[in-house]
């Protein structure tokens, strides 16, 4: 089996968390609160691809085996998915369109800010992610916007600490994950210096 | 030469590959599928209660709490609250009274007169419920110690025992769990110790034996589990607002006009509803406690 079959069994080992999302949705599973569960889970999601796409390149590296870069991208757009469905949440079913009000969130309140900001630096590279914009773009300038997933990744871990009430386990858990996939980046650029 | 040993024909050696990847693929999406479930299905309790009219149901009442000595996610309490042994029990007042007691709960059941109250329920995170509760006023109880002119504060205090309480081995909180009210608040006749849910005792985790219920505050000063009453001079310190004052403060009045630092408090989801309602100030009950706070700045004393 090649590459593509691979690739179109990553796209749907990904979905399945959205199908089953839906699922959960119809059949009355998410609980006594399902907007709040529905958030939580597609926020989470969202790092979780975040964290894979930010995996992807150590993992090759690690492996030796090339044609892991081939899935980059997808993962990258699954985790972009999650969001999409994360801020369609807030959108929709917290603020029920009031941009007003979303507005001066963002302004205000710090988590808010933050999701916003890493949800707002996801758009130009889920945009950007054909073969026709690398070319467009040139792949210096193309891979100066795909830089940003750091900063993205730091601020969707940032973002999760500063909503949690008391309980700071699980964001710790996606910060050390997060800070070793970075690690392996810096320590691989000290050495080529 | 024996035909087994030549080698596999090409077309079936693919097929073979096929075979296996096919497999693998399959694999990889029952893992996914099952590591999804494992992360984030939410399962509702089973066994159905008669509905009371107005109330939410019984299945969300018993498994979307807030009981951090059982796990910091809603769902927790519903699922591990059954290490908390409920008898023996015993309710200690003490402090600034002429006669403490250290009470059997049967004891003190069998001395008192329950009734139903059906409140509304406001948690600091933005949703509520309207809950039957059983239980009795904490006012006309406080009154059977004979306070002191000491006493100006009570203080409820959470169960300690990391054996029945197992989150309590984590250091979330300060354990034990403590809360306070101001005595003229403690004996407001809203201010009730609950002991039953929906007309039958109180489940593990809504609080069990024996829980404050303080309608017109959020739902974090209603303490569950409580094993001590103590009549105080001075404030006591309270849990949550030790772990961070500027976002909960001793009274935690609902008010929808004092934000929490990290998001708004002026509307709620009720739990079943998928729209949201304005929260109202006292969480509704300011005919009957607005008065408590005459002269006091809400925002300062928030």
């Amino acid at each position: 089996m090649g590459v593509r079959f691979w690739q179109g069994v990553a796209i749907v080992d990904g979905l399945i968390p959205a199908a089953m999302l839906g699922y959960w949705a119809l059949t009355d599973q998410m609980g006594a609160n399902p907007v709040d569960f529905f958030t939580r889970a597609s926020g989470e999601l969202t790092m979780i691809f975040l964290l894979l796409s930010l995996a992807v390149t150590p993992l090759r590296r690690l492996t030796g085996y090339a044609p892991f870069a081939k899935f980059r991208r997808i993962v990258g757009l699954l985790a972009f998915f999650y969001a999409c469905l994360h801020f369609l949440a807030w959108l929709c079913l917290d603020k029920f369109f009031a941009l007003g009000e979303m507005a001066q969130d963002v302004v205000a309140r710090p988590f808010i800010t933050v999701g916003f900001a890493a949800f707002a630096l996801m758009v130009p590279m889920a945009v950007t992610s054909t073969q026709g914009w690398i070319r467009r773009l040139g792949g210096k300038r193309w891979s100066r916007i795909h830089r940003r997933v750091y900063a993205v990744g730091i601020l969707a871990v940032l973002h999760f600490a500063l909503l949690v009430k008391a309980d700071l386990r699980l964001p710790i858990l996606y910060g050390a994950v997060l800070g070793v996939l970075l690690l392996a980046r810096l320590t691989r650029m000290a050495a080529r210096q | 030469m024996a035909k087994s040993l030549e080698p596999t024909p090409k077309h079936l050696y693919l097929s073979r590959r096929a075979l296996l990847s096919g497999l693998a693929a399959a694999g990889s999406m029952v893992a996914t599928g099952a590591l999804v479930h494992l992360g984030f299905s939410r399962r509702r309790a089973v066994g159905a209660r008669p509905r009371v009219a107005g109330a939410t149901p019984w299945e969300d009442v018993t498994t979307y709490n807030n009981f951090y000595e059982f796990g910091t996610d809603k769902y927790s309490p519903a699922q591990r609250a059954g290490s908390l042994r409920t008898r023996p029990w015993t309710l200690s007042v003490e402090g600034a009274v002429r006669r403490p007691r250290v009470w059997d709960l049967d004891t003190l059941l069998a001395s008192v007169t329950l009734e139903d109250r059906l409140y509304r329920f406001r948690c600091v995170e933005g949703w509520s419920m309207v809950i039957p509760w059983r239980g009795f006023e904490l006012g006309a109880f406080l009154a059977r110690h004979d306070p002191t002119s000491a006493a100006k504060f009570v203080e409820l205090v959470t169960l300690h025992d990391p054996e029945q309480m197992p989150n309590q081995r984590t250091d979330v909180l300060d354990w034990p769990y403590v809360e306070g009210l101001r005595i003229d608040e403690a004996r407001h006749r809203l201010a009730i110790l609950a002991v039953g849910l929906y007309g039958d005792s109180l489940p593990k985790q809504n609080g069990a034996p024996i829980r404050l219920v303080v309608p017109w505050k959020y739902g974090f000063k209603s303490v569950k589990s409580v094993v001590r009453i103590r009549l105080l001079e001075e404030r006591p310190r309270t849990t949550w607002e030790a772990a961070a004052p500027d976002e909960y403060g001793f009274y935690a009045n609902v008010n929808p006009a004092v934000p929490h630092p990290r998001w708004s408090q002026a509307k709620e989801r009720r739990i079943g509803e998928l729209g949201k309602r304005d929260t109202v100030l006292f969480n509704g009950y300011g005919d009957e406690v607005a008065s408590l706070y005459a002269g006091m700045d809400l925002r300062k004393d928030f």
